[in-house]
């Protein structure tokens, strides 16, 4: 059967609209919904780097809340190490992927103090956001600094559209793992951070600044070193700022 | 003549049951005999970008499931006021619609899978098995039977990628639905005892690998040719 034009165009506006108002209802049913998952999923992030993926996994979201609240507080740094203090500027406000288009001195740096447990005054450690380009799509994660801000503590890395069982393997914890108690800094003191290797299953134990790579996800690999590099440079003035603070460090000096 | 098809047809609607054998076939024939995967060979790609673990291929499964299953209603549904020029924009419309609504519930209740899954979940819109069932079915038959049908296919898809994650996540990662079988069997035989887990089964040759023994496996006992 042939349809007329008119049939066909007005046939085609009725089905725009109605499907149009169907997504956007959804859309605005869910959306509440949806920003508290994303909220929840970046205080897991930052939690992740500093306690492990399996004891995150099996907390309920309220206690990851709570979690949150009571063991991290936050600040904003600028590249100069300083703390911004502005009115309503705080740590979670702070949009990491927006600021990323910014030129690096302009950016705020946002930093999540990981406190000890039942001691809201000493310090755990020091969690960095990261954010960089993978092989596709965007790649952040966060990166914790045991308090001589040198060792790393624990990493989280995500992505937005890395290959599932390649790159998208950054989220795995086994591939976390990898990172810590590496070094950031050499024995002279200059920032050589961690770097992924190419190639997988080599043994890196002994090397301070290597990691073992992702078979099939080199780029994915290289995304991350280069995104490591440049936080960790940005954030060098702050972290050097408080590792001589610390008096283990002076001590060391 | 047009009396006496009516008549039949009349005759045969309260006669056929819910659950008749014809219906029945409408679901079980996409699953072995006309398998949308190893006989159409039709929604390859997801067969083998989502299989290496179980978990999100199951998400992934119910998420084809649901949408091939309404997709066939929905259009079934509107099948005679669709205008023909226009049907192929309007299935379209309709599917990227179903997907796009999965993909806000997952964003909202399983905010990890959503993440796990990303773009494969959109891609279930250009899945040739959703797109095929609507054009070849949906379009001519009533929306119960549409239902069934899409059942069937999405089933039939579901059982094979299914299959495909279960040997890919035990063989590449030593693992079945996150949980290390391998480890468990080594320390069955000693500290000294390692399993070592194949790193081909990740990448996506593995998956073509299982998806070729399947269909081998599946055409020898079938004894179906391609023509």
């Amino acid at each position: 059967m042939q349809q007329s034009n008119t049939y066909i165009i007005v046939y085609s506006a009725v089905l725009t609209i109605v499907l149009g108002l169907l997504l956007s209802g959804s859309s605005q049913l869910l959306g509440p919904m949806q920003q508290e998952a994303i909220a929840l999923d970046k205080k897991k992030q930052i939690l992740g780097a500093v306690i492990s993926g399996e004891e995150l996994s099996a907390m309920t979201p309220e206690e990851v809340n709570e979690l949150y609240a009571s063991r991290i507080s936050s600040t904003v740094v600028n590249i100069s190490g300083e703390e911004i203090r502005e009115e309503g500027l705080t740590a979670e406000k702070v949009e990491v992927a927006k600021d990323y288009k910014k030129a690096a001195e302009e950016r705020a740096y946002p930093v999540y103090i990981f406190h000890a447990a039942g001691n809201p005054e000493a310090v755990d450690s020091y969690v960095f956001p990261l954010y960089g380009a993978g092989l596709w799509d965007a790649i952040w994660g966060y990166v914790a600094l045991e308090t001589d801000m040198n060792t790393i503590g624990g990493i989280t890395l995500a992505h937005a559209g890395e290959t599932p069982g390649l790159g998208a393997r950054i989220t795995e914890s086994g591939v976390q793992a990898r990172y810590e108690g590496k070094k950031i800094f050499d024995e002279s003191g200059s920032l050589v951070t961690v770097i992924m290797q190419k190639g997988e299953g080599k043994d890196y134990d002994n090397e301070l600044h290597k990691v073992d790579g992702m078979s099939g996800a080199t780029i994915t690999a290289n995304g991350v070193n280069a995104m490591l590099k440049s936080y960790l440079s940005h954030y060098e003035a702050y972290i050097k700022s408080k590792s001589t603070a610390a008096p283990e460090a002076v001590a060391a000096l | 003549m047009s009396t006496e098809t009516l008549e039949k047809v009349i005759e045969k609607k309260p006669a056929e049951p819910l659950f008749s054998k014809r219906r029945k076939k409408l679901v079980t024939d996409p699953l072995i005999d006309d398998n949308p995967i190893t006989i159409q060979v039709l929604g390859i790609c997801s067969a083998l970008a989502v299989t290496t673990q179980l978990k999100p291929t199951l998400v992934m499964a119910i998420s084809v499931i649901f949408v091939i299953a309404l997709a066939n209603f929905v259009i079934s549904i509107m099948r005679n006021t669709i205008p023909a020029r226009v049907r192929i924009i309007v299935q379209l419309a309709v599917v990227a619609t179903l997907v796009t609504l999965v993909s806000e519930i997952l964003k909202a209740f399983a905010y990890d899978m959503y993440k796990e899954l990303s773009v494969f979940i959109g891609l279930i819109i250009t899945n040739c098995i959703v797109m095929g069932r609507l054009e070849a079915f949906a379009m001519g038959n009533k929306p119960y039977d549409s239902i069934l049908d899409g059942l069937g296919s999405a089933l039939g898809y579901s059982w094979i990628i299914l299959t495909v994650a279960f040997f890919r996540e035990l063989l590449g990662s030593g693992s079945v639905f996150g949980i290390p079988v391998y480890s468990y069997i080594s320390s069955l035989f000693g500290p000294d005892f390692k399993l070592a887990t194949n790193g081909l089964m990740v990448s996506p040759v593995g998956a073509f690998i299982i998806l070729g023994l399947i269909v081998w496996v599946q055409r020898t006992k079938t004894g179906y040719v391609e023509h």
